[in-house]
């Protein structure tokens, strides 16, 4: 029996969408060293469409897996479907997660709405 | 494909394997039953208490069979405690990175009345024997230290603290499970009054352990029943188990000096290949371990998804990283030698075989530095170590 589905695989040996964005204008990090997971998401958005999304992270297999598939899921949506993603999105679409790995997909969840704030924050800002 | 975490089990060595399929065969009796059948398998039972005994110096009647470590140690842990009770001691002695079947056992304990003290494992890994001793108080009953810590593979004084234990007539236990087959074991020069083994941690089948027991120490029953194992534990025997654990100690007690060389060898190449990876560091005393035990912390990475990566290429091992048990914290082990949390997540431990090669060796480290290098690459904190955000801890 395998530890992970097929699709959690794929997304842990070949993540899409990994590393940064220098221009980025929205940054997100959840997570502490501490626990073993950390998430980072940099946001491209232009016109309320996430143009270019990119994350790094520091975390077990679905960790990784779970950013990556978050990634996928927001990536060319407008913004306002992207903060609709839940947790349960990044996990159905990853064909599940063993119940004690759940946090990983709570963990994207929050660091996509997390990057989303910022990128918020930086425009009313501007 | 190799193999490197014998310390969670080992192949079976085809002479146990023999041993096994010919009494599962050939040997099916009852060794309670008086007929020949039974009585062939209760001669089978016996000549292997009789080996087993002789290959660490204790006899027969010392030897009680169980069905592996975990039993042994419960067993022995909660008898000590027994005759502790009456005799109004209820203070037990261990130490912070025991086995969870002595930690738990002891957790246990600790609810019906009894005190234990944890002692300090340094940050090397090692139990000094005047902590035993200062920490031996008029109410102690027990102290039970391992032999070799299956994590990290430290070898513990155990004739010293033997000796001391002795000396205040404590009983001394010793989950020896990682050392038993793989370090010299004498039970009477070792000042060792209980002692814990698995044969599958020495190329025996799994199921099967013993408890050696100092005769004059009573035993309490887990398992109550029929009158097997000198009515102090219950069951129909595990005959082939038990006969093919024989097998393989005497196989690996014969070439424990042969094989401690080797794998030394191949265990300090291991090291000093994985210490050129830069901000990493061996968990565990350098020489006082065990010679097939490698265990190290890499900064900036988390050890499940090491696993992985090294299993992609063909590589078996183990990291004491929470995410591989499903638990909150890193293992209680890195922890108990000061390692903080953050660099506990990052860490591996091979424990090879004799059967590993030069060639495994190299591969092995090529694999490891690779992996490493590729999860740093996506790393948040790497960044951030690299950049002079954070502080390096390794």
């Amino acid at each position: 029996m395998a530890l992970y589905s097929e699709k959690v695989m794929d997304h842990f040996l070949n993540p899409r969408n990994v590393g940064v964005i220098e221009d980025a204008n929205g940054i997100g990090e959840v997570g502490n060293a501490k626990c073993g997971d950390i998430m980072k998401m940099y946001l491209k958005i232009e016109d309320d469409i996430i143009q270019d999304v990119k994350f790094e992270t520091f975390g077990c297999g679905s960790a990784i897996a779970s950013s990556s598939m978050a990634t996928e899921l927001i990536k060319g949506k407008p913004v306002a479907q992207a903060r609709e993603l839940t947790n349960k999105a990044v996990a159905e679409a990853l064909d599940g997660l063993p119940d004690y790995k759940m946090h990983c997909s709570v963990l994207a969840e929050e660091a996509i709405h997390s990057a989303l704030e910022d990128y918020e924050k930086r425009k009313n800002n501007s | 494909m190799i193999y490197a975490d014998n310390a969670a089990t080992t192949k079976m060595s085809p002479a146990a394997i023999h041993t096994m399929l010919s009494v599962l065969e050939q040997n099916y009796g009852n060794p309670s039953s008086l007929y020949r059948f039974g009585q062939h398998a209760k001669e089978i039972l016996e000549n292997a208490r009789q080996q087993i005994a002789s290959l660490i110096n204790a006899e027969p009647r010392e030897i009680t069979f169980t069905s592996g470590g975990s039993e042994a140690d419960n067993q022995a842990i909660l008898s000590a405690a027994e005759l502790g009770k009456k005799n109004g001691k209820k203070h037990i002695i261990s130490s912070a990175f025991e086995h969870h079947a002595v930690l738990h056992t002891l957790q246990k304990l600790e609810k019906d009345g009894f005190e234990v003290t944890l002692l300090d494992v340094h940050e090397n890994g090692l139990i000094l024997p005047e902590e035993v001793e200062k920490a031996i108080r008029e109410d102690t009953c027990l102290v039970t230290v391992m032999y070799a810590n299956n994590e990290i593979g430290t070898i513990q004084p155990i004739a010293e603290i033997g000796a001391i234990c002795r000396q205040h007539k404590v009983l001394f236990h010793t989950d020896a499970v990682q050392a038993v087959g793989h370090l010299p074991v004498d039970v009477r020069a070792q000042n060792i009054d209980m002692l814990s083994a698995s044969a599958h941690k020495f190329h025996g089948p799994k199921g099967v352990g013993f408890l050696y027991v100092k005769k004059g120490i009573h035993l309490t029953n887990l398992i109550e029943g029929g009158a097997q194992e000198r009515g102090k534990r219950a069951g129909t025997e595990n005959v082939p188990g038990i006969a093919a654990m024989a097998t393989a100690l005497k196989e690996s007690v014969d070439s424990i000096d042969k094989n401690t060389a080797y794998l030394t060898h191949q265990r300090d190449r291991l090291i000093s290949g994985l210490k050129k990876i830069p901000h990493s560091a061996l968990n565990g005393d350098e020489n006082h371990r065990l010679p097939s035990n490698v265990n190290f912390c890499f900064e900036g990475i988390e050890g499940e998804a090491l696993l992985l990566l090294l299993d992609q290429k063909g590589i078996m091992a183990s990291s004491g990283s929470a995410c591989t048990s499903g638990a909150l914290d890193p293992s209680h082990v890195l922890l108990a030698i000061g390692r903080v949390h953050d660099v506990a997540h990052g860490s591996l431990r091979l424990s090879i075989g004799e059967d590993i090669t030069d060639n495994d060796v190299d591969e092995i480290i090529r694999s490891v530095k690779e992996v490493v290098e590729y999860l740093r690459g996506f790393s948040p904190i790497w960044r951030d170590l690299v950049s002079g955000k954070k502080q390096f801890i390794l």
